[in-house]
């Protein structure tokens, strides 16, 4: 028992913190363009495609530095040249755009890359195990995750909360028109957002290429969760998006773990079912096949609670 | 491969442009191929359209059939495994005078081809097609749900997992089994195959672990990786492929628990690079055929050609020569094409493969009845490696034709 607890918070904190790496970007985008950016998960995918190659011929330290700069150099010009020329018209051609933007990155890495899973792998320095606990080892790999994600999220909180560029992106996040009547250069924030955005994105796709596997479905699936962080944290709320990001890692994490079922809720008051019973495979579903549902049904429920979010400033 | 792509494709909506039927010459048959050659699983469907063009080349073409050169076309068909499209790629191959209609993946796919055939069949006595299956292997296709026009070319779920659970019984060191696969027909019925067989044959095993997780939607198998761990198992039992095998084996690997894996699908197709060192020792697989050795010098001579032919890819299904061998024997029997007179001669038809195994068409449920080779994920000693990474599969035992023999319950309604 007490090992499970211990790895799956070893196992959530990871995920939760990948998590947050890819909702981060999104949730600043999103709160400050007013655009769920739906290409966001396919930016992920698309860094983990150029770490590959690039580690391949430079090495996989490379790869991790480079990929995540094209993937963002990639994402502000798709915003200079393309989502502020659709702005114009509105929300809705906005999302339109990106969802076309999502389709063609998907189609893109399987024409170059095809279509089988790549051997994109971790650099020898981070192969094996950290240390064995009950029998468990616990990779490198995994720790060497859990401090690129630390590291970024005290970078990116201490520019955002510290410094002027900071100080302007959050007032943009909340305010765009007043800090364009200031004379600050809307547009080029809102450029610069979205190449950040989308490197941070980059910078997840290319740390968890070697671990999750870099295949062409490997984005599909992450949209959905991520925006269940964003909705949850609230708006532009990069703490919220953190809270909302590990919650999401653990209570998956640890929902895998456990097999209870409803059945054996009822067992508890002395209710037995049997495959007679009404909706027995409801009754009998284990909390572990439905675990990957949890996470949109705290959605729902913080929706109807509260509207905004976790620590969203601004309903929207 | 993206060449040969749309060739294909280029081909076949040219004979759609022409618009109308074809009549097929004498000594000439039509052979559609549908599959998905777009979309998600077109590495595969793209793989199997190249492997059959080349066992149809080399089996078909040329051969004498009642004292005439058979002539083949061949048209390959995007079903994307999807039951609908696949029905109107059906209804196009047969407006183009196809009789034989080769279908890999999904058996979704093949319930709804086989319906659609049993009507047609009924309806068009002069125009009847032939549905040679070689890769959906839901045991009730062969079983409840049987259909004389209906042919499986591989083992089915049932006997991949009886072959299976025999070599895991003849391992006295196992007691502990854990079994995962994918939330979806497919995934249940290789459990409940699993649980059956080995209650039959080794009740001494304690089954600790019985997981579903959603198909294709699990990012990070850690935590299920876990659960093996802590289940202490010896051995670990799934039908997972794609994504979710490679991922999969190499989380439990990461773990470090001492358990091996059995599967069906772990090799080629980007698998065996991807794996790679994770499964070394861990991992073997079920499957028909003879990979690493080739068994016979014929074998081995068919695989390098079709490896010069073809450089770059990798030859991964020997159940398609087994079918394309089979039907060319089929219709010496027949002395010809005739859909009916073949599916006749099919039944009970008995061959030796070009890789020396003893296969038969049983006649009673029409499914294909074959040895079974158990594999294990190797690096060194193989000359037959995937992906060019050097891993690739070694035979480390077989399951044979005679102990592979499951029943069924099938009930055959024969047009005569």
């Amino acid at each position: 028992m007490f090992e499970t607890i211990i790895f799956s918070l070893l196992n959530g904190l990871v995920y939760g913190l990948l998590l947050f790496l890819l909702s981060s970007g999104l949730t600043l985008i999103f709160s400050m363009m007013g655009v769920l950016n739906l290409a966001h998960a396919g930016f992920y995918m698309l860094s983990a495609y150029f770490a590959y190659s690039i580690s391949i011929h430079l090495g996989f330290w490379y790869g991790l530095l480079f990929a995540p700069l094209i993937v963002g150099f990639i994402g502000a010009m798709v915003e200079r040249y393309g989502l502020r020329k659709v702005h114009k018209f509105g929300h809705v051609p906005e999302l339109i755009f990106t969802f076309g933007v999502a389709f063609l990155l998907e189609e893109l890495v399987q024409f170059v890359w095809g279509r089988n899973q790549l051997a994109y792998n971790k650099p020898e320095i981070l192969e094996g195990s950290l240390f064995t606990l009950f029998g468990a080892d616990f990779p490198i790999y995994k720790m060497f995750m859990l401090i690129v994600s630390v590291v970024i999220f005290i970078i990116l909180l201490s520019v955002l909360k510290y410094t002027r560029t900071g100080l302007i992106i959050r007032a943009a996040v909340g305010h765009p028109n007043v800090v364009g009547m200031l004379g600050h250069n809307v547009p080029l924030i809102f450029m610069v957002t979205f190449g950040v955005g989308t490197a941070l994105a980059g910078i997840a796709g290319a740390i968890a290429g070697p671990v999750l596997g870099t295949y062409p479905g490997m984005a599909s699936g992450l949209g959905g969760i991520m925006f269940v962080v964003v909705i949850f944290g609230g708006l532009g709320s990069l703490g919220g998006a953190f809270i909302a990001s590990l919650m999401i890692g653990l209570i998956q994490t640890f929902a895998i773990a456990i097999d209870a079922s409803l059945s054996d809720v009822f067992l508890l008051m002395d209710i037995v079912i049997t495959e007679q019973t009404f909706m027995y495979d409801i009754w009998v579903t284990s909390l572990s096949q439905v675990a990957p549902l949890i996470p949109y049904l705290m959605m729902v429920v913080m929706l109807i609670f509260r509207p905004a979010g976790l620590m969203g400033a601004r309903e929207s | 491969m993206n060449k040969l792509n749309v060739m294909l494709l280029g081909a076949g909506s040219l004979v759609l442009a022409a618009g109308f039927p074809v009549v097929a010459q004498a000594g000439t048959v039509k052979i559609a191929y549908i599959d998905a050659l777009s979309g998600p699983f077109a590495a595969t469907g793209q793989a199997g359209a190249r492997e059959l063009r080349h066992a149809i080349s080399k089996f078909l073409e040329g051969k004498e059939v009642a004292g005439e050169k058979l002539e083949v076309e061949f048209l390959a068909l995007d079903g994307k495994i999807n039951p609908k499209e696949s029905l109107v790629q059906l209804q196009n191959a047969i407006s183009q005078g196809a009789e034989y209609i080769f279908h890999n993946s999904g058996s979704s796919v093949a319930h709804a081809i086989v319906g659609a055939l049993e009507k047609h069949n009924k309806r068009n006595p002069d125009n009847r097609a032939l549905y040679l299956n070689y890769g959906a292997i839901d045991p009730s296709l062969t079983g409840s749900k049987c259909s004389f026009w209906h042919f499986m070319i591989d083992a089915n779920v049932d006997m991949k997992v009886n072959a299976m659970v025999d070599a895991i019984a003849a391992k006295p060191e196992i007691k502990k089994a854990y079994i995962i696969g994918q939330d979806y027909s497919f995934g249940k019925a290789f459990s409940a195959a699993a649980k059956r067989y080995l209650a039959q044959r080794r009740p001494d095993i304690e089954i600790v672990g019985d997981q579903l997780h959603p198909i294709g939607k699990v990012k990070d198998f850690a935590p299920y990786a876990q659960k093996i761990l802590r289940s202490q198992a010896d051995v670990v039992l799934t039908g997972n492929w794609g994504a979710d095998m490679i991922n999969l084996a190499k989380s439990i690997k990461d773990i470090g628990t001492q358990a091996s894996i059995y599967t069906i699908y772990a090799y080629g197709a980007g698998i065996s690079g991807v794996v790679g060192e994770s499964g070394l020792g861990k991992l073997s697989v079920v499957a028909q055929g003879h990979i690493n050795p080739a068994n016979t010098p014929e074998w081995a001579l068919y695989k390098d050609e079709f490896l010069a032919k073809h450089p770059g890819n990798d030859l991964i299904n020997e159940r398609t020569v087994y079918g394309v061998q089979m039907l060319g024997e089929a219709f010496v029997k027949a002395g010809g094409t005739d859909p009916l007179k073949v599916a006749l001669a099919l039944e009970g038809l008995e061959i030796t493969t070009v890789s020396g195994d003893k296969v038969m068409m049983r006649a009673k449920d029409h499914q294909m009845q074959m040895p079974l080779q158990v594999m294990a994920h190797v690096k060194d000693g193989i000359k037959y490696d995937f992906d060019q990474s050097g891993y690739g599969v070694r035979t480390t035992s077989t399951v044979a034709f005679e102990s592979n023999q499951l029943d069924s319950v099938c009930e055959m309604q024969r047009p005569l």
